[in-house]
């Protein structure tokens, strides 16, 4: 696919409304269905202790009852004809996402708009919601992988806000009131710094007009701005942490560190260096050793996220509880080797090759344009990002590759977490 | 050639499914070998998934490590997956590169080495993914459902096998059920995207058409005999969380009943109305959530019903919440399956069903890969590749009265399996008894 055929400033149309909320629409006439996605600027970083989980337990409760809508007609609606939207509480932004055939475009647009403007939060739906909420985190209390990214969490961040798991606990979820509801939504929900994204069979002149009569005349003066979000210490010696689960079959271990932001300069430096150690072909260099050399997993690899803060960069892996130790090691040393040695050139082109050539891929369906043109938006890449994407990632050398190694990890100052017997 | 599908069968017996589609540059490529768990026996369960594994560990081609790589270097995705009525393996790629995809299928369908070392350090990965699988109550729970609700036919184990065969199987025993099930005429080749049917099936034939057809493999003989009473069983195990499993026997996919199955499960629980797997969704206006979720017995409950070759199950799960008792849920599911009786489902319902079944066929077929899988699956479990486009109209057909029907046949209490995972007495975070007070 050539560069001038992916989504781009002639072809994404980006509008403003006079109240802030940015509309991103692409038109898509492959099928007849659509995709809505977004977010508004409501997250876990707005909400303290001892109110944890609030940020996800309104986004949970905004479609539970609207001042025009009970719960049972929205879904009603909804699900008669096939059509979805939710929502999920994060931590910079509470994200929703949706979509259904093109004729009923008008229907999601405008559940969406009243839930995100007059949600109702009826005392008895937010008890359901609250026992659905309180089974998850007790099944989470159950599951290895669940339970080991809480402790890496908890290790590496302490009280810093990235720490606190976004369900919050069964303590602090038992304490969230309907008066807790109302007031989070009204300090943070509103349109400045909304995006909304539209993805199908719409064109995209309709879907602007049509979103800006459903929205454009919100308004909420009293919207508060998120408080921005400290960097957090980097660990400096190896921190670790076990828990205790004896009766499991395999223990879940995670490592890392604080991740850079996405729009750190040496990004994508950074980004082929963690494709190189635990994404391409099967989980890359680690999975060569932990899986394919020595058979201790199942699955091993590496995950960045780049986001608006420092979201961690881990290392996770399922073993048997005897081969924590080698796994961990062999993970380390792994880690080490990107830092020390230079990646061969044929090693990075590889990377380059996938990261590059798997756009055509990622951007077949419209939950995967929407997904990137949303990111976009999100972290300021430019409208015309797609198509500089492929010089961004070529441009990448051996020598910053292991730079960004060595500025961003650490296989000796690291947080290991695990779960397991 | 219908739908802009070109079918064909070469000499040696392979099927070759083709579909146009230039909404992208992509193409999307799948081999489904009609070999799963259904066919294997006691000492040996679990070696179709094997095999799928070793199908990964190279050829002299492709040698180990270089296959996966190869496909990433040119920007596709690959998989592959095993379940019970079938092995596949896909790679979806741009449109440019999908030559790979075609070369290494046909390359592995025969020459696939099995190195003895490369055998015993996938022993390990494959048991460390049952290891995964174990620490979910889940999984536990219906390892014993399909254990109880079959006791002759081969379904009656996990695709993932049981610990003692992953301990035992040999590599040569990898090798002989490689070499029985892998074959053209065994085989179905399906390409989607953005091709020329003319060009891609020259292609197929020549890189396939040379291989020759293996031994024809028999039909399973071993049919459940049917069941004449309800059946139960109770996994206790770690956590805090109980759960109810719930199945009935369902029809074959290609049973007339099938498609009225499907449609009562879709009124009744909502989530997807076509039974396959990749299922799920919002089921919040269904007769089973305002049964079990909406009055705060269960924290979720679902159903669902896979398309299969022979009869399987149609199954309903509940997750109980905190302080309320599988015995509680139980009744209130019973009492909403007993209301299928009582007040049956109506028109209005129905047709509802149906919509949700179209919205959700488009979606499925959004995509080269998703397209390409729907076909896979058609072909590979009914021998129609169409049998899902032709769904939508043989689900339009369905009447209220074939809904009564199946509902007297299939959710009759001597055909029901009840599964429940309850939290073990003395776990380490046990609450206190399970049948406890609650207020």
């Amino acid at each position: 696919m050539k560069d001038h055929s992916f989504p781009g400033p002639d072809t994404i149309h980006r509008h403003v409304l006079d109240n802030g909320i940015v509309i991103l629409a692409y038109e898509n006439f492959a099928v007849p269905s659509f995709e809505i996605e977004g977010y508004v600027p409501a997250g876990n970083l707005g909400e303290f202790p001892p109110r944890r989980g609030l940020a996800a337990f309104t986004a949970a409760n905004l479609m539970r009852g609207t001042a025009n809508r009970t719960f049972e007609s929205i879904y009603e609606e909804l699900e008669s004809v096939g059509a979805e939207l939710g929502f999920s509480g994060g931590r910079h932004t509470t994200g929703f996402s949706g979509g259904g055939l093109d004729e009923d475009f008008d229907l999601v647009l405008d559940v969406l708009a009243d839930a995100l403007r007059h949600p109702s939060f009826p005392p008895e739906h937010a008890e359901k919601v609250r026992g659905e909420i309180l089974t998850s985190l007790q099944i989470q209390a159950n599951d290895t992988r669940s339970q080991a990214n809480k402790a890496f969490r908890a290790l590496l961040y302490g009280d810093h806000p990235y720490g606190a798991h976004l369900q919050g606990t069964p303590e602090s979820v038992a304490g969230l009131s309907a008066a807790d509801l109302t007031d989070f939504h009204g300090s943070y929900y509103g349109p400045r710094g909304m995006v909304i994204t539209v993805v199908g069979a719409i064109k995209a002149e309709a879907a602007v007009a049509r979103i800006k009569s459903a929205l454009g005349d919100w308004r909420n003066p009293a919207q508060k701005s998120l408080p921005a979000v400290a960097g957090v210490a980097r660990p400096t010696e190896l921190l670790r942490t076990h828990v205790v689960m004896p009766e499991k079959s395999q223990s879940d271990v995670v490592l890392g560190l604080p991740g850079p932001l996405r729009t750190t300069p040496d990004y994508q430096d950074l980004r082929l260096a963690n494709t190189i150690l635990g994404i391409f072909g099967m989980y890359g260099r680690l999975g060569k050793r932990v899986r394919e050399e020595q058979g201790l997993a199942y699955y091993v690899y590496s995950s960045l996220q780049g986001g608006l803060g420092p979201a961690p960069w881990t290392c996770a892996t399922g073993v048997a509880p005897g081969n924590v130790d080698q796994a961990v090691a062999s993970i380390r040393a792994e880690i080490r080797r990107m830092q020390e040695e230079r990646v061969p050139a044929e090693e990075l082109a590889d990377s380059q090759a996938y990261l590059t050539g798997s756009l055509p891929v990622s951007l077949e369906t419209n939950s995967g344009l929407a997904s990137v043109l949303t990111d976009m938006e999100l972290y300021q890449l430019g409208m015309d990002y797609l198509r500089h994407y492929v010089d961004l990632v070529n441009g990448v050398t051996a020598e910053k590759v292991q730079l960004a190694a060595q500025t961003h990890w650490s296989a000796d100052e690291i947080a290991v977490a695990v779960a397991g017997p | 050639m219908s739908n802009g599908i070109t079918k064909k069968t070469l000499d040696n017996g392979l099927t070759v499914v083709l579909k146009e589609m230039h909404h992208a540059p992509v193409v999307s490529f799948f081999v489904w070998y009609r070999v799963g768990s259904r066919n294997e026996v006691p000492g040996n369960t679990g070696i179709s998934h094997w095999v799928e594994h070793m199908m990964f560990k190279g050829t002299p081609t492709f040698p180990a490590g270089d296959l996966d790589r190869a496909v990433s270097r040119e920007g596709g995705r690959w998989n592959a997956f095993t379940w019970v009525d079938f092995t596949a393996y896909y790679e979806t790629m741009p449109a440019d590169r999908i030559d790979l995809a075609l070369r290494l299928e046909a390359d592995r369908m025969v020459n696939t080495i099995m190195n003895p070392e490369e055998t015993e350090t996938e022993r390990t990965v494959i048991i460390s993914e049952r290891h995964m699988y174990e620490n979910y109550p889940t999984f536990l729970l219906n390892e014993e459902m399909q254990a109880t609700a079959f006791r002759v036919h081969p379904y009656h184990h996990e695709v993932i096998g049981d610990a003692v065969d992953l301990e035992t199987i040999t590599r040569d025993d990898l090798v002989r059920h490689y070499r029985r099930f892998y074959a053209p005429n065994n085989a179905i080749a399906v390409a989607v995207g953005a091709f020329d049917t003319k060009a891609m099936l020259g292609r197929v034939e020549e890189l396939f058409g040379d291989i020759p057809a293996g031994e024809v493999v028999a039909p399973i003989t071993r049919q459940e005999p049917p069941q004449r009473g309800e059946r139960r069983v109770t996994v206790s195990g770690p956590g805090d969380t109980s759960y109810l499993f719930y199945a009935h026997r369902a029809p074959a996919a290609t049973h007339a009943d099938y498609y009225p199955m499907t449609l009562l499960n879709a009124a009744f629980a909502g989530g997807s109305s076509l039974g396959f797997f990749g299922g799920g969704g919002s089921n919040k206006s269904s007769r089973l959530y305002k049964a079990l979720v909406a009055p705060e017995l269960a924290a979720s409950a679902s159903a669902e019903m896979a398309p299969t070759i022979d009869p399987y199950l149609y199954s309903i799960e509940a997750v109980a919440r905190p302080g309320r008792t599988l015995d509680e849920i139980e009744s209130a599911l019973q009492a909403e399956l007993d209301r299928l009786a009582t007040e049956p489902i109506t028109q209005a319902e129905l047709d509802k069903a149906l919509k949700r079944a179209k919205a959700q066929f488009v979606a499925a077929s959004e995509s080269v890969t998703g397209q390409a899988q729907l076909i896979g699956l058609a072909e590979a479990v009914t021998g129609d590749y169409a049998w899902f486009e032709n769904a939508l109209e043989r689900l339009s057909a369905v009447q209220l009265s074939d809904l009564a029907r199946v509902r007297d046949q299939y959710l009759r209490p001597e055909s029901r399996i009840v599964g429940r995972y309850v939290p073990a007495v003395n776990s380490e975070n046990a609450l206190p008894a399970e049948e406890s007070e609650h207020t």
